[in-house]
């Protein structure tokens, strides 16, 4: 009998705690710097697009919610002709971005993006594309990538050395 | 005579339009006091304060399809939310809000008030029956048996004030607490008359018909829209019927300091132990059913007796 009193003191006394609910339109959670949300594609600092259009993503993912084109610009350099993803059937694991070579997909800290109609819950690439780097400062593929793109010929990238002259015999 | 008439007609409207008010007024009071008690806010959105969730709650009520299950036995089925209704509201008659606001003063007020109150067993029993599921007949039958059971000593706890005041009639017990509120020297009185209640409106803990987690919704698990409306509405009367009950026999009543008119005292105690049944409902768990029928029948019964014999000799010592 005295166990049941103080339940029910102790329970009155809850009204004077501080409320756990977070009122949430007004009042919004702190969501950590990883935090898996909406996926955007970014662009290296110098403002080209990250994405390579290896198609590993697509690959990574287990929903099949990506789909996208490769093309290439006439210095040789990869970039996707279309990337959607359905964000419908998307369930935000982050595979995408641990399979992407080029930093390109990320996920970021956002869950906002309720629809009334199904259709616009698949994303082109306009809204996917951001003007920034994400989560990545200061990574640029092409700069270390070995590869001879429009301006830049093998051997130039950085922490690279120039090619063996293979013809040469000298050291 | 025609004037006479035509007050009676207004109290009796008046009464009806408070309670089925107060009723649906409950839903928005129990949801806040609940969360207030969970460190939760409740419904707070629609309206002032959220208050209107009542409206919202009855709307949806009203459009929801009210559907007969096709093996249920329909009269029975149809009649049954309307006996808890209708049982409660007759025992409001006989309830003085304050001198002068009761529908019928009758001298066998009390008694009126407990026949009313076992009537509501009959709505259980036959909603559970009609619904022809187990889970509402094994609801039904808890019910029955938890509230004819509780009903022995809820009447014979009330002996005690009734052989104080020397009167059946609700206003000449709450007349006779004048000088002292009963529930001084009815304290045990008071206590096993509030459990037996909580047990009579079968709220948590004594919610054992409706037990969610055992038996989906108990006795009205096939009732749906408005006719479980009715028994949720009734429930709330219910709860209002007691804590009314509680004030008039062991609080006093209206009676209180002259700084507030005596019908907003009888509201303030009575909104005060309607808190102490949502309370209760936030805090306890609820007993195995075998516990309840134990606890009634080997604690309170004997206590309830020991209560009146009590009385009765300290009366009579005190008399010669």
């Amino acid at each position: 009998m005295f166990s049941l009193l103080r339940t029910m003191w102790l329970t009155f006394l809850h009204a004077f705690h501080k409320r756990d609910t977070v009122l949430y339109p007004e009042e919004k959670n702190y969501l950590p710097p990883r935090w898996r949300g909406r996926i955007v594609l970014t662009r290296d600092p110098d403002g080209g697009e990250r994405c390579v259009a290896c198609n590993l993503c697509a690959a990574a993912c287990p929903v099949d919610c990506i789909a996208l084109q490769a093309t290439e610009d006439p210095t040789g350099r990869r970039y996707p002709e279309f990337f959607q993803i359905n964000f419908s059937r998307c369930i935000f694991c982050g595979f995408c971005e641990e399979a992407c070579p080029t930093y390109a997909i990320q996920l970021i800290p956002d869950f906002e993006m309720g629809e009334y109609n199904r259709q616009n819950l698949v994303y082109e690439k306009d809204d996917l594309l951001i003007n920034g780097e994400g989560k990545y400062h200061g990574y640029n593929y092409y700069k270390v990538a070995g590869m001879a793109i429009g301006g830049k010929d093998k051997g130039e990238a950085e922490n690279e050395t120039p090619p063996v002259d293979i013809k040469s015999l000298l050291p | 005579m025609e004037e006479a008439t035509s007050t009676y007609l207004l109290i009796i409207g008046g009464v009806l339009f408070a309670l089925l008010n107060v009723a649906a007024g409950l839903i928005w009071v129990e949801r806040r006091m609940l969360a207030l008690w969970q460190d939760r806010y409740g419904p707070n959105r629609a309206g002032p304060f959220g208050l209107f969730i009542v409206l919202a709650d009855s709307l949806k009520l009203f459009f929801k399809e009210d559907w007969i299950p096709p093996f249920a036995d329909k009269p029975v089925f149809i009649i049954a939310p309307a006996i808890v209704m209708a049982s409660v509201l007759m025992a409001f008659a006989v309830v003085p809000f304050a001198p002068g606001i009761v529908v019928a003063d009758l001298n066998i007020g009390l008694l009126f008030f407990l026949a009313m109150s076992s009537m509501g067993a009959y709505s259980i029993i036959l909603g559970g029956w009609a619904s022809n599921n187990k889970y509402s007949l094994l609801g039904a039958m808890r019910g029955a048996a938890q509230m004819i059971s509780y009903e022995v000593f809820m009447g014979l706890s009330l002996m005690g004030v009734v052989l104080m005041s020397g009167s059946f009639n609700l206003t000449e017990i709450v007349e006779a607490q004048r000088g002292l509120w009963f529930f001084i020297p009815q304290l045990l009185g008071f206590v096993i008359f509030f459990i037996a209640g909580i047990a009579e409106t079968h709220r948590l803990p004594f919610d054992i018909p409706e037990a969610e987690s055992e038996l989906s919704a108990g006795f009205h698990s096939e009732y749906s829209g408005m006719k479980f409306g009715i028994f949720f509405i009734g429930e709330y009367m219910g709860i209002t019927l007691i804590s009314c009950m509680v004030v008039l026999l062991y609080f006093g009543g209206w009676l209180g300091p002259d700084l507030l008119p005596p019908i907003v005292w009888f509201i303030l105690k009575v909104f005060a132990f309607i808190s102490v049944f949502i309370l209760l409902r936030a805090s306890l768990p609820r007993p195995r059913y075998d516990q309840l029928m134990e606890y009634g029948w080997k604690i309170l019964l004997p206590l309830t007796l020991l209560n009146l014999v009590v009385t009765g000799g300290v009366l009579l010592w005190l008399g010669e």
